[in-house]
């Protein structure tokens, strides 16, 4: 495969990084404001000016040192990271907007801090996507949980303190107790810890060091929500809606499934993992995850909550989808990275919009809400037919492809968890929104009178839902790039 | 001039520290220019000397124009090149930074404050540039008399902490005196290179062994290595902020720079590691230390003393790496010393920075720091990084090679203890952060409270602070080239 | 048994300054009196200081003066008929070092007794742990 060697995913990495000192020294709101929109901006040209030569199949190199002999602190930028990177980027000038909304509609406090964290979660983030080794890629993951820290404690207060530990717990604990010893323990193996699609192991080690390694990788990204390393996210919604939004629906949780999957393809290898037969282990436990996280998530109240649990059950089948090994499966767990990052994000900007606008946390207090904000809650419909994976939204792709896999795999187990995990989804979406245009007016809890969120808040989850239907009829972007990174 | 300059890393600190008391009786604001200038003079001489050698090799250098065995000899390789670059720059820092904090604390103490200081530094630099076992115990003794000194001139309880400080310290320098003899009598020399190449043929010997053993204990003991530990964490904790942001980070790691070069140079690793097969019980030891020294600072309440039983613990980190008998896990200890003495100096200088505008460490007194003084709390978290091992923070790559000798070296009990001391620093760390970001707590979000006003250190203070913060990034990216270029051939070829 | 003790006794410089150690050593850990603990610091210095000098020793050795003087006229040294004066002059530096470090510690002692009124380690950590 071609390779270039160019400096740009580096400035796309540092670009957000270096705005930061602006932010700060800014002392007016609307300049700070100003910096990041550029910044966001910046960021977006530059991942968008490699999409070309990335549809040609070249890869763009760049190497910033030698830390260790044989492991650089390296990027490489291919097909997979290109869609990641893309898909972050480009929300999080969307999720800017919606930010300024709902701070300021808020009031809340430190809005410096909390663009700034922003600003470095999104740095580390598209580093993550654009690692071309697991070091690499272990940096900006460390690098993510420390910036996302003070976005989750964001309130200060007693609830925001408990669930900050929490995610440190599970998130920092998982990393440096299970990634690292892993990480360390293949370097020492095999001296290389660079991506490859034949994997970096020779085949020759024995099973159950493999078995072992791969789940201590697996479970140690533990961003990535599979149970038992899940009960962080629920945790981590007492954080500002948007960061609940970009975060906990794109960046962080994303990065987990991504860094899974960098794991499984590129630490690995597809027939490796064919071979040993250590797909099936990684489909069950990620199975059980999609199951039970739809489960609990029908018992949640609180509509964030709700949310948090779908998105456990939705990264599940990012890993399901890649852990078939067959290749349609890896293409509908690839876009799904994508398709669900639109929809979750609308659903979750609806949910901060519904807050600023009315106070209201649970699902039990939105009856008739549809009246008040029925833009809110038609996106809030379209986000959900995203996510159970109905057309007309780009959900419907990646989950066509994820059920193809299946068949494709012959593993009719998951068939039945995917056709059964979409009914749960079905289920847990449909009755809010139901509840919400269609009950009586002796139970609607608002009056009929239009009363949207600011302006800055409504504009994102339409753009955003907009962006979910768009997917449906156009969705050859993202599609080609998974296939190239699955060929 | 460049080939004085073994002999100017310590005739210019000594002669400056006489300049200095004089100074003091005729006027007090003269001594912190001095100070300033011999240091930096210092620094320069220990860049130059280093770069020499990574130019032309070893340097070998004969005080007084005396060759050995006669007179003593200095002897600059890349190991004590590196650590003479380490100890002159932290001084230098650290003296900047403590100006305004000795200003507070002690004004009318300054003159002899600074004088001790300089003594001290010229002790710790003799102890790494001599290349004779007995000058190395007279400049042991110099370093630790200025220390004791120094220590004892804090709060009230550091002369008590210092007089165990003393007795400790003096049973560790007579054993290493010990240990000394007994290599004299074998070997009739005491300049290292000397007993090196005499010591071969004489390995089966019980006097060899004995030297080696009774050293090893006094330079423990001088290091604080669990068990022998318990006079480091009072004699650090009650001194001024200006002395034990010194001392904290060089004397332990000028000490473990001793047991490498006991280990690399006099005896050589075919002795320690192949002839006395001690390497597993010391590094359980080491284990033991890194586990202890965790869960002692665990139990702390006061942010001074608990980086005080980090320190115990990093020790582990070192003793262990360099006793596991392979390349890596000696680069790790080395790499180590650099970067620990590195990240000790950010989070002294930062307790610095706090003492001096709250007046206190203990964890109540940490309420609102992120807000009242950010930068000084920036440097924090960048330190806490590096000792929890985050990278690109310097003490991951440390760690790194670390693990990796213990993952060689097929001892998985190392392993499990780096990584447990990784994460109880985040929970030490943490718990920290938490106290000065949540509390106080305010009513509803914080919309009540008008935000306390920024209150940070003087820039004096603060810029050296964010000096170190950056080089800790720094000397992390540039891992790979101090490995490849320096402590590469710190190593002698025969350890693998 | 009875080819040990000629050992012991013709090695019996070493038995000496080891036994000197450890009384040294005693007091530094058993003594509650501060003094106490620095006179034990001292017996052990001096083990030491005895231990050296006792290894530079020969038996029928002088002290090592030349008197031939310089120049051609001078007499052939007999090395074997002098004492090693090496261990002897680094014991030089070694008292000094003591003496510094008795003086330190003397030091410290005094400031601790003007706070204190005592000398006793543990009636000092009653008064530091009453505050």
């Amino acid at each position: 495969m071609e390779t270039i060697t160019s400096i740009k995913p580096l400035l796309a990495v540092l670009v957000s990084l270096l705005v930061t000192p602006m932010l700060v020294s800014s002392r007016n709101p609307n300049v700070r404001e100003g910096w990041t929109f550029v910044a966001a901006i910046i960021k977006l040209a530059i991942v968008a000016s490699m999409v070309p030569a990335i549809l040609q199949g070249t890869e763009i190199v760049y190497t910033v040192a030698e830390v260790f002999p044989g492991v650089a602190i390296k990027f490489k930028v291919d097909a997979f990271g290109m869609l990641f990177a893309l898909v972050s980027s480009s929300l999080w000038i969307v999720t800017t907007i919606y930010s300024i909304g709902y701070m300021r509609g808020l009031n809340e406090h430190s809005q410096t801090r909390y663009f700034c964290f922003f600003a470095i979660a999104l740095s580390a983030t598209v580093g993550v996507a654009f690692s071309a080794n697991l070091f690499t890629l272990y940096l900006f993951y460390e690098m993510l949980s420390f910036a996302t820290y003070p976005l989750v404690a964001h309130h200060q207060d007693r609830e925001a303190r408990s669930s900050g530990r929490k995610y440190l717990l599970y998130i920092v604990g998982a990393s440096i107790g299970l990634v690292l010893p892993a990480m360390m323990i293949c370097y020492n193996l095999t001296g290389t810890l660079e991506f490859s699609k034949q994997g970096i192991f020779t085949g020759t080690e024995p099973n159950a060091t493999m078995l072992v390694l791969l789940l201590m990788l697996v479970l140690g990204f533990a961003k990535a929500g599979i149970m038992p390393f899940h009960s962080w996210l629920p945790a981590a919604m007492v954080a500002p809606t948007p960061v609940s939004a970009l975060l906990h629906a794109v960046a962080v949780v994303k990065v987990g499934a991504f860094s899974v999957l960098r794991v499984l393809t590129g630490v690995f290898g597809i027939d490796l993992l064919a071979r040993l037969n250590l797909g099936t282990v990684i489909c069950y436990i990620a199975a059980f995850t999609v199951i039970t996280a739809s489960l609990i998530a029908l018992s949640q109240d609180g509509l964030k909550r709700r949310l948090a649990f779908s998105t456990i059950g939705q990264l599940s089948y990012i890993v399901l989808g890649v852990a078939l090994l067959s290749p349609k499966g890896m293409i509908g767990g690839m876009t799904h990275i994508a398709m669900h990052a639109f929809g979750k994000i609308t659903l979750f900007f609806c949910a901060g919009a519904i807050f600023v606008a009315t106070g209201k946390k649970n699902i039990s207090e939105m009856v008739g809400i549809g009246r008040r904000m029925p833009i809110t809650m038609v996106a809030f419909f379209i986000g959900s037919l995203s996510v159970i994976g109905l057309p007309p939204t780009g959900g419907f792709f990646s989950k066509w492809y994820l059920v193809q896999g299946t068949i494709q795999a012959d593993q009719w187990p998951m068939l039945v968890v995917l056709l059964s995990s979409s009914l749960l989804n079905a289920a847990y979406f449909f009755p809010i929104v139901y509840k919400a245009f269609f009950c009586t007016p002796e139970e609607a809890m608002f009056e009929n009178r239009i009363e949207e969120a600011p302006i800055w808040c409504v504009v994102p989850l339409v753009v955003t839902a907009a962006g979910s239907i768009a997917l449906f009829f156009y969705p050859t972007l993202f599609l080609k790039l998974a296939e190239l990174a699955t060929r | 001039m460049s080939q004085q300059y073994p002999a100017i890393l310590v005739i210019v600190p000594l002669l400056s520290a006489f300049a200095i008391s004089i100074a003091g009786w005729v006027n007090k604001r003269l001594c912190f220019p001095i100070i300033v200038t011999a240091l930096s003079v210092v620094v320069y001489a220990s860049i130059g000397l280093l770069l020499t050698v990574l130019e032309k090799g070893v340097v070998i250098y004969h005080l007084g124009g005396w060759p050995p065995p006669v007179g003593i000899a200095y002897y600059v390789d890349h190991l004590n090149g590196l650590v003479l670059v380490v100890v002159a720059s932290v001084a230098l820092l650290n003296v900047i930074a403590a100006k305004k904090s000795i200003e507070q604390e002690f004004p009318d103490k300054a003159a002899p404050f600074y004088t001790l200081y300089i003594l001290m530094v010229t002790g710790l630099l003799g102890i790494v540039v001599t290349g004779d076992a007995f000058n190395l115990y007279v400049l042991l003794e110099i370093a630790a008399l200025t220390g004791y000194g120094l220590l004892a001139m804090g709060e009230e309880r550091a002369q008590l902490s210092s007089l165990n400080y003393l007795y400790m310290g003096t049973i560790g320098a007579c054993f290493y005196l010990l240990g000394v003899g007994y290599l004299y009598i074998v070997t009739g020399s005491l300049n290292m290179m000397d007993i090196a190449r005499l010591l071969p043929p004489l390995y089966q010997s019980k006097a060899v062994l004995a030297a080696f053993i009774i050293c090893m204990v006094g330079v423990w003991l001088k290091m604080a290595f669990f068990p022998l530990h318990s006079w480091l964490p009072n004699a650090y904790t009650h001194a001024t902020s200006a002395a034990s942001s010194l001392i904290a980070p060089l004397v332990t790691k000028v000490m473990v720079y001793v047991m490498i070069r006991l280990i690399l140079t006099i005896f050589t690793p075919e002795f320690a590691f192949a002839t006395m097969a001690l390497n597993n019980v010391v590094v359980w030891l080491a284990v033991i230390a890194i586990v202890m020294g965790a869960i002692l600072a665990l139990a702390e309440r006061n942010l001074k003393k608990m980086l005080t039983f980090i320190i115990v613990a990093e020790v582990g980190y070192m003793v262990g790496g360099a006793w596991l008998g392979n390349r890596a896990g000696m680069t790790g200890a080395i790499l180590h010393i650099v970067n620990d003495a590195l990240m000790t100096l950010c989070v002294f200088l930062v307790v610095g920075n706090i003492v001096y505008k709250v007046k206190g460490y203990a964890f109540e007194d940490l309420q609102g720091l992120f807000r009242k003084m950010p930068f000084t709390m920036g440097a924090f978290v960048v330190g806490a990084m590096s000792i929890i091992g985050v990278p690109p923070t310097c003490g991951f790559f440390s760690k790194w090679y670390l693990i990796l000798g213990a993952l060689q070296a097929g001892h998985y009990g190392f392993v499990a203890a780096l990584i447990f001391s990784s994460l109880v620093s985040v929970v030490l760390f943490f718990r920290i952060f938490e106290i000065c970001y949540y509390e106080p707590f305010s009513d509803h979000h914080g919309h009540d409270h008008p935000p306390e006003p920024m209150d940070e250190a003087p820039l004096l203070m603060v810029v050296p602070l964010l000096i170190v913060a950056v080089i800790l990034i720094l000397v992390g990216l540039y891992t790979g080239d101090i490995v490849n270029h320096i402590i590469k051939f710190a190593i002698p070829e025969g350890l693998v | 048994m009875s080819e040990l003790i000629p050992t012991i006794i013709a090695k019996y410089n070493y038995w000496i300054y080891i036994t000197l150690m450890m009384i040294g050593l005693y007091a530094m850990i058993a003594k509650n009196n501060l003094v106490k603990k620095i006179v034990g610091m001292n017996i052990f210095q001096t083990a030491i200081i005895l231990y050296y000098v006792s290894i530079g020793v020969k038996k029928g050795a002088t002290i090592p003066i030349s008197t031939g003087g310089h120049g051609a006229a001078h007499e052939a040294v007999h090395a074997a008929d002098y004492l090693n004066p090496l261990p002897h002059v680094l014991m030089l530096t070694a008292i000094v070092v003591g003496v510094a470090t008795l003086g330190v510690a003397l030091a410290l002692c005094l400031r601790i007794y003007s706070r204190y009124n005592t000398l006793e380690e543990d009636e000092i950590l009653a008064q530091i742990r009453k505050k």
